[in-house]
């Protein structure tokens, strides 16, 4: 197979699967849709927040923030400019036409932030970051316009199961293409060893900015599907703990592996809706779930700190070179 | 070809560098030799952009380089193995050459000094297809050299090459900086603790000691010179 048709024909792959989920999905219950969604934005945000935290190495805690800015940006578009929409055409189309300017608010709030904070290393960038995200949460408490503490409601149903997952396929598609390129491997050099990499000439800065404002408007793109999807928005929805729940992800799946990080966003966003149903020895494990889930999550960085398929490609390229011929 | 003036570093209110001079003649290998904490790194990275200088003076062919941002250092032609190696521990060999070319955009000239690189390395060459983390440190430092190389660059900054190396291998490492120079007629300045090696190779070294130059010469008279005998090559 030629190696420049390869990633499109995974990306024909990748939209061919996806069509035909979307017709098995008409047939679960709304309930279990709703789940099978909401892992898909998870799983854009987590891939997005990947390229930030795995491929480039800088610790950003306030990515909700960036999904926040994304939804109230989109769904004031939607709410506010654009007209009713009716049929499933130009629900589309207005949805592609919100998505991007919730991507693009994002992405603009990702380069003011990240111009002056990307100087930070590591600790101070993490909390940087987190405190954006709650300065983002308290002003859109307090903008009454956007309906303040109580949220913006009537924001029309756009968001479809199609719609959530051709994104991400094409999120995948570009980071992964990205990751691969010589450009691309500056994100990782950078990742690597800073020092380094500005010694070979590579602008770091550049690159972190890069990384951090491509993140946030797939973050964007991700909080302007959530709204379209749920009607209603809150300022809460997108708190701290969302950001966690993101990074929990990345860590878990393995910083750096956008496949790893993809599973891991479906297991986690699962997990707590699993064990609402789930009963052993006539326990209810309903009650306490949430423990249960936290428990899961210590038990797994305990055995594999480097995350599930952390590493995974580190071993597959030693191994490859196991079997190259010495010469 | 390189001449640093009357160089001032401090590191907040502690003064790691008190005005050194000096020069890097074209063709050339110098050596800068000192102990730990001379300031030796200090010298190579205020050179290439990673630190700033309060003040004093970086002439590379006629053009001052004193505090330029270090990817247009790098793009003049001037390039660091850094101390420590500093490799890419997640990327492969071959991906960690890449990155050295990164500023360069011919695809030929790429592939022809790689294969330069694997000549005088030839364990790169096996290794290729290995992350660069699995190298043993020895391999490590070849590939740090070879990646610094791959930029084509005029002037080619090594700092303690022979840092944490098997003994035989710093005779490796060495015999190769001998034979880069040779080759490319690659002007080099080399910073290193490791005086004996250094004088051997280099024409023309000079002394670091807190900060400043407190002798300089010839790298033959250098390592006759009795001071020199004593306090670095431990005779």
């Amino acid at each position: 197979m030629s190696t420049i048709l390869r990633p499109y024909l995974y990306l024909a792959g990748g939209i061919a699967l996806v069509l035909v989920l979307n017709l098995l999905v008409g047939g679960i219950g709304s309930y279990d849709q709703r789940i099978v969604v909401n892992i898909g934005i998870n799983m854009i945000l987590a891939v997005s927040l990947n390229l930030v935290n795995g491929f480039t190495g800088q610790f950003s805690l306030g990515h909700a923030g960036f999904m926040s800015v994304g939804a109230y940006a989109s769904a004031a578009f939607t709410t506010m400019v654009l007209p009713a929409a009716s049929d499933p055409m130009s629900q589309g189309l207005y949805l592609i036409v919100a998505l991007l300017v919730g991507g693009l608010a994002a992405a603009v709030a990702g380069l003011l932030v990240g111009v002056p904070s990307l100087r930070l290393k590591g600790d101070y960038l993490a909390i940087v970051t987190l405190g954006f995200g709650e300065i983002i949460r308290v002003i859109l408490q307090n903008v009454s316009s956007l309906g303040g503490a109580l949220g913006l409601a009537n924001i029309p149903r756009h968001t479809t199961f199609l719609w959530v997952f051709i994104i991400l396929v094409f999120v995948v598609f570009v980071i992964e293409r990205v990751i691969r390129t010589t450009y691309g491997k500056g994100f990782l050099a950078v990742r690597d060893d800073e020092i380094a990499a500005e010694a070979m000439g590579v602008n770091t800065t550049r690159y972190k900015v890069v990384a951090f404002v491509v993140g946030a408007f797939f973050a964007g793109i991700a909080g302007g599907l959530y709204a379209h999807y749920n009607s209603l928005i809150k300022p809460d929805d997108f708190g701290f703990l969302k950001s966690v729940e993101i990074v929990v992800m990345v860590i878990l799946g393995g910083m750096g592996s956008t496949y790893g990080v993809i599973f891991a966003a479906a297991a986690l966003t699962y997990l707590p809706e699993w064990l609402r149903s789930f009963t052993m020895f006539g326990i209810k494990f309903s009650d306490f779930r949430m423990s249960i889930y936290s428990l899961v999550l210590i038990v797994l960085m305990l055995v594999r700190p480097q995350g599930l398929f952390g590493g995974f490609s580190f071993k597959g390229r030693r191994a490859a070179a196991k079997k190259a011929p010495i010469g | 070809m390189l001449s640093v003036q009357n160089l001032h570093v401090s590191y907040g209110a502690i003064a790691a560098l008190k005005g050194i001079s000096f020069n890097v003649p074209a063709g050339t290998v110098v050596t800068l030799i000192g102990a730990n904490g001379a300031g030796k790194t200090t010298t190579l990275r205020t050179i290439s952009g990673l630190v700033k200088a309060s003040s004093g003076n970086v002439m590379f062919q006629d053009t001052d380089i004193t505090n330029r941002p270090s990817h247009e250092i790098v793009k003049r032609g001037l390039c660091q193995s850094p101390e420590g190696r500093m490799i890419f521990p997640g990327l492969t060999v071959r991906e960690n050459l890449m990155m050295g070319a990164y500023l360069r955009n011919d695809r030929k000239g790429i592939e022809q000094d790689m294969e330069y690189g694997f000549s005088i390395f030839p364990r790169l060459k096996e290794r290729m297809k290995q992350a660069g983390g699995t190298l043993s440190g020895g391999e490590q430092q070849m590939l740090a050299i070879a990646r610094a190389l791959m930029s084509k660059p005029k002037l080619l900054l090594l700092d303690e090459p022979s840092l944490g190396i098997a003994p035989l291998l710093v005779k490796l490492i060495f015999e190769k900086i001998t034979e880069i120079n040779r080759d490319l007629g690659m002007t080099i300045l080399l910073v290193e603790q490791n005086a004996h090696m250094a004088l051997n190779v280099a024409s023309y070294a000079y002394v670091l000691e807190t900060g400043e130059i407190t002798l300089e010469g010839p790298a033959k008279d250098l390592a006759s010179n009795e001071e020199v005998q004593k306090a670095y090559l431990g005779m």
